[in-house]
């Protein structure tokens, strides 16, 4: 893992003083106060943080998902705050992919349908060899007939992750792609991932609790009550570890494995 | 369990909402007919009571008139002279006649008739004669009692509505020998018994009255008896009878009254029979709603349930839980449902206003009766609706509780097959024994026999959805793209539930189809018919079959280039106690202008004879040379049978001639006249100088074959319109059915759909995605619903053949538009679900559990 410059790199997503706050008076909670990231073209990022840091209210925003209440997302030169619904449904459509935690394929489609989907939707054609490459790396060959409810949870986010790659968008935004999943399914879509910036240059983004997930990145953002406090490149799982105990001045080192296993 | 139950009520407000207006308008529907037809008993009740003496003396047989019978005017009368006998009889305190003339009407202002198809003109004497509560019948509420020939008084309504003030001319015609009226309103008379129900009432002196309707005798049509005080009505009778002639006889009060209240029933009882049955239909096609309105509830809480379940609750508790639920939803529905008819009955009395049956005097009658029924109707409906859902609820097993994608289970579709075809046995069965009785039970049976078989329809739709919709949707793909496959999809994915939601359309297209059908054969029908057999260039007639003057066909024959001219009078009479509708005319001129094609003998052209039907002659089991009884209420005619006659449209069950009315004492008053130019001569000037000849006569109108056709076409029309309207109410509770359908599975896909739109669906395709849906439900329906109302409406057409139905007509281009009104039915079903879904936020629709 070879550690890389900031002006080396050309930056896929950035935010700028990046706002978010839900309620009013004293309900009020500011999920994101003044956030400034820069994400990284073909790099694979991690953002980590306690519960209720604000890593998923970050990715929703940064995916179109979500409006923030003040600052700017750009994706790319494109700045998000002054699109409007189509524009946003037709930049997520093209250049964003996602990934959930509970899959969230469509019921009613095949794993091939669901998976060209994007394109369906955009009346677009797949391209075969993109297509015969995804399909190898998350290794479904013999599932592409089988509905959703066919499958195993492994099976069904490695669709999850080829539908996020089939348009070839700038950034994949993953949010907690393994927490439904045991370990062994874990590793594999996390080692598709990885494979996916390596072998393809794909940007990705993942929020994750887990310090094994995040060691498969390039680079872990921490994040504490809405603000960005820490950063770590080439993690490692020990590295992660120690970083989020020192975040969480609670009860020893065990966060990590703690949220892994009730997740 | 309980306060759990209301919770639930409470949490799906909206969604319960839109099954409990299901029961609104069913019961809304039923409530409203109750009313209505209660006010109207009650308005009539208020008649009859005031308008009934201690005792009447009238003349024998006229209590045994039968509905449906054409209208004789009697000629017998009792003489003046009885009244001062009766009057001395012991316990009589007054006597007074009465005349009451038949076939009388005010022509308005403007020329035009008043009444006419409405309520009855009623042409009376003035006399104070009181009823049995003491009261003057009459009363002349403004200007005074009319004196003296050239005099008439009018109800007030009456005059209002004609346009007419004292000290106006009044024209009115007559169907005696004096046609033409003329007289000074001088009154507005006063009924005791409050409002006539839009019957007009004209009042002139006993003396005019017996020259407009008596020839001038000195008598009267009946005599009314008040009794003195501690004499019963019966006694009064009894007192009077020793004194009367043969012909006539003496009736109480009371007695009078149930003759007429027994009428009254019987046509209150055919209305609120016709109205209720589109009441039921709307329930049965509302509970279809509830069904599965239950059903999606209990699938989507199945999590729940199974919960439940897990800590302890029984199935019994699972299933009455959901009964429960039910009720709260029918007591809902019942309740709106009283106040939707209440405002229901307020329409409908407006609109018979307006068709001169005016109800106005007497206030809506709310009765603990409606009140019942529609409770008892909307909680039954919504409970046994929502069974089989509860049922099934309780089935949930607590062990789904710890597994994700909980499912209720279906019913299987061998289950569904199996139950299917035995509903549809039952209704073959019915609709066969149905068809092969007659009389009540046998449309009962009918009824019952196409009910049954659209249940089965119902049942097994889910095998009749995959095989419709998957063409279907390989066309939608087609024109839509991933976003027709989305929507095809979506219908498929719960069979039944699409099934079920169109079913609901099923049955009302299928009806509204089966009627198009039949009135559709009924109009060709007559075309043939008229084509066929309308020979006469002209036929002078009165709308709605009323008879007119017989000075009128002496007016025409006067007309230039008028050839032959052949009147009839439309009467009534029994044949061993069989209704007889006949037709007395001169057979000689009759057959000159149409052909009647006699299957043995000839016409009856002499004095006591008579031809009759084929159908006629073999139901009364007599042939030619035979002498048949002709009873009439003034005694019996022995006539001889010359002739049997193919059944045509021109004349009815049987021919007499003139000459046996006359003798039966029933007044000459035409129905029909029909008219041949002379030969060269201009038909359509021919038409305009006999307009001008009737001009003075708005009760007749001249029609030549086209507008003969027409103008029974035109009465098909008016009822099968009439039918869609009611009908319409079925299709409005089946569209709030894919309302609900389309609400509920969105709300059961919010996280889908929040996943289509993050992955690049836009609102506008996501809309189109509902729509379509929406669209393929509704077009299954109507599949479904044309399908079946084709099968119904050919076989019905098929067994009445024999009975004038002649001609099968398939009105194609009324079922293309049923198509597009079901299309049109879906989109606008989709509106509310689609822009629901649009609206749905991105983020919180995919983080739904």
């Amino acid at each position: 893992m070879t550690s890389h410059h900031d002006s080396t790199r050309s930056i896929a997503a950035r935010t700028v003083g990046l706002t978010k706050v839900y309620g009013r008076g004293d309900a009020e909670v500011r999920a994101l106060d003044g956030v400034n990231v820069d994400i990284f073209a073909g790099e694979f990022t991690a953002v980590m943080g306690p519960s209720g840091s604000g890593k998923s209210t970050l990715v929703h925003c940064m995916a179109a998902l979500d409006t923030p209440t003040s600052g700017t997302v750009y994706l790319g030169d494109t700045e998000l705050a002054h699109l409007k619904d189509k524009a946003l449904t037709e930049l997520r459509r093209d250049r964003i992919g996602f990934v959930f935690q509970a899959y969230n394929l469509v019921p009613t489609l095949t794993a091939e349908e669901n998976i060209l989907l994007p394109l369906a939707i955009a009346g677009r054609k797949p391209d075969p060899d993109w297509y015969a490459t995804v399909i190898d790396a998350v290794g479904l060959g013999d599932r592409l007939r089988h509905r959703p409810n066919e499958m195993s949870g492994g099976q069904q986010q490695r669709v999850a992750c080829a539908r996020a790659l089939m348009s070839r968008p700038s950034i994949v935004f993953a949010d907690e792609p393994t927490g439904n999943l045991d370990s062994t399914a874990s590793a594999e879509i996390l080692a598709f991932l990885k494979r996916s910036v390596r072998d393809f240059g794909q940007t990705v983004v993942m929020v994750t609790h887990d310090p094994v997930a995040a060691s498969y990145t390039d680079r872990v953002i921490f994040l504490a009550d809405g603000k960005v406090v820490d950063e770590l490149r080439a993690p490692t799982s020990d590295r992660v570890l120690a970083r989020m105990g020192a975040l969480h001045p609670g009860p020893g080192t065990g966060v990590g494995h703690a949220a892994l296993h009730t997740a | 369990m309980l306060r759990f139950t209301l919770r639930n009520v409470l949490a799906r407000k909206i969604r319960l909402l839109l099954s409990a207006i299901a029961i609104v308008l069913g019961v809304g529907f039923l409530s409203g007919s109750l009313v209505f037809t209660d006010t109207m008993a009650k308005s009539f009740d208020n008649i009859i009571g005031g308008s009934m003496a201690d005792a009447q003396v009238r003349l024998s047989g006229l209590g045994e008139t039968s509905l449906g019978a054409a209208v004789n005017i009697d000629q017998r009368t009792l003489p003046a002279s009885l009244v001062p006998t009766l009057a001395s009889a012991p316990g009589v305190a007054r006597a007074d006649g009465s005349v009451y003339g038949q076939g009388m009407f005010v022509i308005k202002a403007n020329g035009k008739l008043l009444g006419g198809t409405g309520a009855p003109t009623m042409a009376l004497n003035y006399s104070d004669a009181p009823n049995a509560s003491g009261e003057p019948m009459l009363s002349i509420a403004e200007g005074r009692e009319p004196a003296r020939t050239g005099e008439v008084a009018l109800d007030r309504r009456s005059a209002e509505n004609a346009g007419y003030e004292v000290g106006d001319t009044v024209r009115m015609v007559t169907a005696g020998d004096q046609p033409r009226v003329s007289a000074t309103l001088v009154g507005y008379a006063e009924f005791v018994g409050g409002g006539l129900a839009g019957a007009t009432m004209v009042i002139f002196d006993t003396r005019t009255a017996q020259e407009l309707f008596l020839g001038g005798k000195d008598a009267y049509t009946s005599i009314e008896l008040t009794a003195e005080d501690g004499a019963s009505q019966r006694q009064l009778v009894d007192a009077v009878r020793p004194l009367l002639p043969d012909d006539a006889e003496a009736i109480t009060g009371q007695q009078q009254a149930d003759e007429f209240e027994s009428i009254v029933d019987t046509v209150l009882g055919y209305l609120n029979t016709f109205l209720l049955v589109f009441a039921a239909i709307a329930l049965v096609v509302g509970s279809f709603l509830i069904v599965n309105t239950f059903s999606i509830l209990v699938a989507q809480r199945s999590r729940e349930l199974a919960i439940l379940r897990a800590l302890g609750a029984s199935r019994r508790q699972m299933t009455r839980s959901v009964l429960a639920e039910a009720v709260a939803v029918g007591l809902f529905g019942a309740t709106a449902g009283l106040g939707l008819g209440f405002g229901l009955a307020a329409g409908l009395r407006a609109v018979f206003a307006s068709f001169g049956l005016d109800l106005s005097a007497t206030s809506l009658v709310f009765s603990t009766r409606t009140v019942v029924i529609s409770y008892a109707v909307g909680v039954t409906v919504t409970m046994f609706a929502a069974y089989l859902p509860a049922r099934r609820a309780a089935r949930v097993a607590p062990v789904e509780a710890m597994r994700d994608g909980v499912s209720v289970p279906e019913r299987s579709l061998r289950r569904r097959f199996v139950g299917g075809t035995v509903t549809a046995v039952v209704g073959g069965v019915l609709l066969t024994s149905g068809l092969m009785g007659e009389g009540g039970l046998g449309a009962a049976q009918i009824g019952l026999g196409m009910f049954a078989v659209l249940m089965a329809i119902a049942v097994m739709s889910p095998a009749v959805a995959v095989p419709f919709l998957a063409p279907l949707g390989a066309l939608y793909a087609r024109a839509f793209g991933t976003t027709g496959r989305l929507a095809t999809q979506n219908s498929l994915r719960n069979p039944g539930r699409t099934a079920a939601t169109a079913s609901a359309l099923m049955i009302g297209l299928a009806l509204v189809t089966t009627i198009s059908i039949l009135a559709s054969s009924v109009s060709a029908s007559i075309d043939a018919g008229v084509d066929e057999q309308f020979t006469s260039d002209f036929l002078i007639s009165n709308a709605i079959g009323q008879s007119f003057s017989p000075s009128i066909a002496d007016d025409v024959r006067d007309v230039d280039g008028v050839g032959l001219v052949a009147p009839s009078q439309l009467a009534s009479l029994k044949i061993n106690g069989t209704q007889l509708n006949v037709d007395a005319t001169d057979a000689r001129a009759l057959e000159q202008i149409f052909d009647i094609t006699y299957t043995a003998g000839s016409a009856a052209v002499g004095d006591r004879e008579i031809a009759l039907t084929e159908d006629r002659a073999s139901s009364l089991g007599v042939e030619v040379g035979d002498e048949v009884v002709l009873s009439f209420v003034s005694g019996d005619i022995p006539s001889k049978v010359t002739g049997i006659y193919e059944s045509t449209y021109v004349v009815a069950d049987a021919v007499i001639p003139f000459s046996t009315l006359t003798e039966a004492k029933v007044q000459r008053a035409d129905t029909a006249i029909a008219v041949n130019a002379e030969p060269g001569v201009d038909k359509a000037a021919l038409a305009e100088d006999l307009d001008a000849a009737t001009a003075d006569f708005p009760t007749v109108t001249v029609q030549n074959k086209e507008d003969f056709a027409a103008a029974q076409r035109g009465q098909v029309d008016q009822l099968l319109y009439l039918i869609y309207a009611l009908l319409g109410l079925a299709i409005v509770i089946a569209a709030l059915g894919i309302v609900n359908t389309l609400a509920l599975s969105i709300v059961e896909r919010t996280r889908e759909i929040g996943v289509l739109r993050a992955v690049g669906l836009s609102r506008r395709q996501l809309r189109r995605m509902v729509r379509l849906e929406a669209i393929a439900i509704s077009l299954l329906g109507a599949v479904l619903g044309i399908g079946a109302g084709v099968l119904f409406g050919v076989v019905l057409q098929r067994i009445v053949q024999d009975q004038g139905i002649t001609d099968l007509a398939v009105p194609w281009e009324s079922l293309a538009t049923f198509v597009a009104v079901a299309t049109a039915v879906g989109i606008l079903a989709a509106v509310l679900p689609a822009r629901r879904a649009a609206r749905l936020n991105v983020l919180r629709a995919i983080s739904t559990h």
